[in-house]
């Protein structure tokens, strides 16, 4: 099973996020669950939200405590929520920030971190506002780097789930594809 | 056609296939998506059906009750405070012998203020008269919606349902949902043509008043009703299966209980998770097994009974507590096997109260602290899983 | 006297078909209207508890079915003409 998990605050779209990570790979065939930390939703308050993925049935029904990757939306959370806790020895953390920030945050973290400008991509493409802009699409293209699922799967999900603006998202998460750096093994 | 949803689109999926033709409903977390999404159902021409808006529970199973009394099906959805404000209609539906389905999503009572998922606000219902399916996952929320019209629209039950799905593990939590073509669905599920209703060309009086020497006649229709339930439920989930491929074990459903000493009973979505740890168990040499009991009301009594021969020990989760005494399950299973030859070792354990998360490692606990009382004897009836304080386990 | 269950609605209902629960017996004083003062505005219709005052249509005056009026007098009362009466039975 691959357990992915979601830091963002309200209104960003990070239960979005969760939710178009376990369509894009239930449309591969695999068996998926996705949820928000069972909180109090509010603009602007932090939001946690789950994505597993299994080839097999997925039945353990408890939240997420050593994922494999952890996704953030915002890089203000990194001062007062440890984004990395319980990520597994090999996990990632992929982080919406300028490339050139990518040295700090593996340094404050300690774990291997990419980085992709998810907060540029959205405003290219008029997802959301300056004040508020919604990553979730530019962050799941990135996210696609990995592996876990393709920028196809990635941009039919999108198709299915979101209702306005679905071409200015696809292309979103296209880009952030394209701009991410990040080694991983073939 | 399968999708990706959470259990409450799941419930209003099995709503609109059902073919309700009045739904009223007053919105309370975790349910409102529920209505969320039945007002789109209708507001998208996809669902032909009169939605009532009302001002309270009261007032949403009051409506429901007089669409019934019209000879039209209904359907509703709430839970914990809202289904307690319901009360006394809920009372008003099973003794009226009106088949009203209705999903409650398993939430905490306050105080203290609680949204998360807990057994307390259903089982507080238990005596309403209410037939009580717990389920797993949201494919079971939908199929059994369905299943349930069936059973409870029987001419010889007459009989309303309540199923339950636990507040955000399910409500809120998408899965792969397979959603049954509606001519299946309208072959599986006729419509509703109940004998006695509202109709002027044939007037009767509904609801007055009964001396004390015909009460008794009336309430034990009721439980011959309850007994026909029994047995009407596990057919219903065989004929499913035939139609549509899925079933869930009827009243209770064995997992690996073959030859197995322990056996861990379980319900909603805590079930889901003991399935994996018995899988886990089971690799690593040990013999248990998982009894999910998915009925409550009526409870199966044969079925518990039949479960405890050959079985070392029992250990009963509940995920609530009933004050003064134990988990309610815990109680009815106790007093199914008294009286009987055979009685394994019995033990409740109270895991995932008020939304605590329930982890592996949380079932794999309860079955250890099983073998080990098993070996040792028992040392407390009833343990607050998890408890933080002097003497607690956590 | 006990129904048997077995002989019992399983849905709560209560009915007559013969209506032999004729509850005009029930009856101290009768209403009787004066047409010579009715107005027709079938307030007492309106009122009637029982159903007991019966219109045929808007431009009959209201008659009284004593086979089922309980004379509770309510008609008597609310008739802004004071064209009902209520008469002791003999």
């Amino acid at each position: 099973m691959i357990e992915i998990r979601f830091h963002g605050r309200g209104g960003q779209g990070a239960v979005i996020a969760s939710r178009l990570l376990a369509e894009a790979a239930f449309i591969e065939g695999k068996d998926v669950q996705a949820f928000p930390f069972f909180g109090v939703e509010r603009r602007g308050a932090p939001v946690t939200a789950f994505t597993k993925v299994d080839d097999r049935p997925i039945r353990v029904k408890s939240m997420i405590y050593e994922p494999d990757y952890v996704i953030v939306l915002d890089t203000a959370l990194l001062e007062y929520i440890n984004v990395g806790e319980g990520l597994k020895d090999d996990g990632r953390i992929l982080i919406n920030a300028p490339a050139a920030m990518a040295a700090e945050y593996k340094k404050k973290l300690g774990a291997t971190v990419d980085v992709v400008d998810g907060t540029g991509i959205a405003l290219e493409h008029g997802l959301g506002s300056r004040e508020s802009p919604i990553v979730n699409t530019s962050m799941v293209g990135a996210f696609a780097k990995t592996g876990v699922v393709s920028i196809e799967s990635v941009a039919e999900a999108v198709k299915r789930q979101v209702k306005r603006k679905v071409e200015p998202n696809i292309q979103a998460a296209r880009d952030a594809f394209d701009m991410v750096e990040m080694e991983v093994a073939e | 056609m399968r999708k990706v949803i959470t259990g409450n689109h799941a419930a209003a999926y099995g709503a609109k296939l059902s073919r309700p033709g009045v739904i009223a409903a007053y919105p309370i977390t975790p349910q409102t998506t529920v209505v969320e999404y039945i007002a789109d159902f209708i507001a998208d021409g996809e669902l032909d059906c009169k939605f009532i808006k009302v001002e309270s529970e009261h007032s949403a199973m009051s409506a429901c009750i007089s669409a019934q009394n019209t000879g039209v099906r209904s359907f509703t959805a709430s839970s914990a405070h809202g289904l307690a404000l319901m009360h006394e209609m809920l009372m008003w539906a099973a003794a009226a012998r009106l088949p009203i389905v209705m999903v409650n999503i398993n939430r905490a009572m306050g105080p203290p203020w609680s949204i998360w998922a807990d057994h307390q606000d259903s089982i507080a219902q238990r005596d309403t008269g209410w037939m009580q399916i717990y389920c797993e996952n949201n494919q079971e929320v939908l199929d059994t919606t369905i299943m349930s019209y069936r059973v409870s629209e029987s001419s010889d039950i007459l009989m309303p349902s309540m199923l339950t799905e636990d507040a955000f593990y399910l409500s809120h939590t998408v899965e792969p949902v397979d959603i049954p073509d509606q001519e299946l669905v309208d072959e599986f599920l006729p419509s509703y043509e109940p004998r006695y209703k509202l109709d002027v060309d044939e007037p009767y009086g509904f609801g007055s008043l009964v001396m004390p020497d015909n009460f008794l006649e009336f309430r034990y229709l009721m439980a011959k009703a309850y007994d026909t339930a029994k047995e009407r439920i596990v057919e219903v989930d065989r004929e499913f299966e035939k139609t549509f491929g899925r079933s869930y074990g009827g009243l209770v459903e064995h997992y690996r209980t073959e030859d197995a000493d322990y056996l861990l009973v379980a319900s909603g979505t805590n079930s889901s998770t003991t399935r994996e740890v018995v899988d886990q168990l089971r690799n690593e040499g040990e013999k248990v097994g998982m009894a999910r009991v998915r009925v409550f009301r009526p409870f199966p009594v044969d079925d518990v009974r039949a479960l405890a021969k050959g079985v070392k020990a029992i250990g009963v989760i509940d995920r609530t507590y009933t004050y003064g005494a134990f988990g309610p399950f815990y109680t009815e299973i106790l007093a199914a096997l008294y009286g009987q030859e055979e009685r394994p070792l019995l033990k409740n354990y109270l895991v995932g109260i008020g939304g605590r998360d329930v982890r592996p490692r949380d079932i794999r606990d309860v079955y250890k602290n099983l073998v080990k009382v098993s070996r040792e004897g028992l040392d407390e009836e009833m343990t607050w899983h998890g408890l933080v304080g002097p003497g607690g386990d956590a | 006297m006990t129904i048997p269950f077995d002989k019992l609605t399983p849905t709560p209902i209560t009915y007559d078909k013969e209506m032999k629960l004729k509850t005009g017996s029930w009856r101290t004083f009768k209403p009787v209207i004066d047409n010579e003062k009715c107005i027709k505005c079938f307030i007492c219709w309106k009122f009637c508890p029982d159903v007991s005052v019966i219109v045929e249509d808007e431009d009959s005056f209201p008659e009284i079915n004593y086979e089922y009026c309980k004379g509770c007098g309510i008609c008597a009362h609310e008739c802004p003409k004071d064209a009902i009466d209520m008469e002791k039975e003999v």
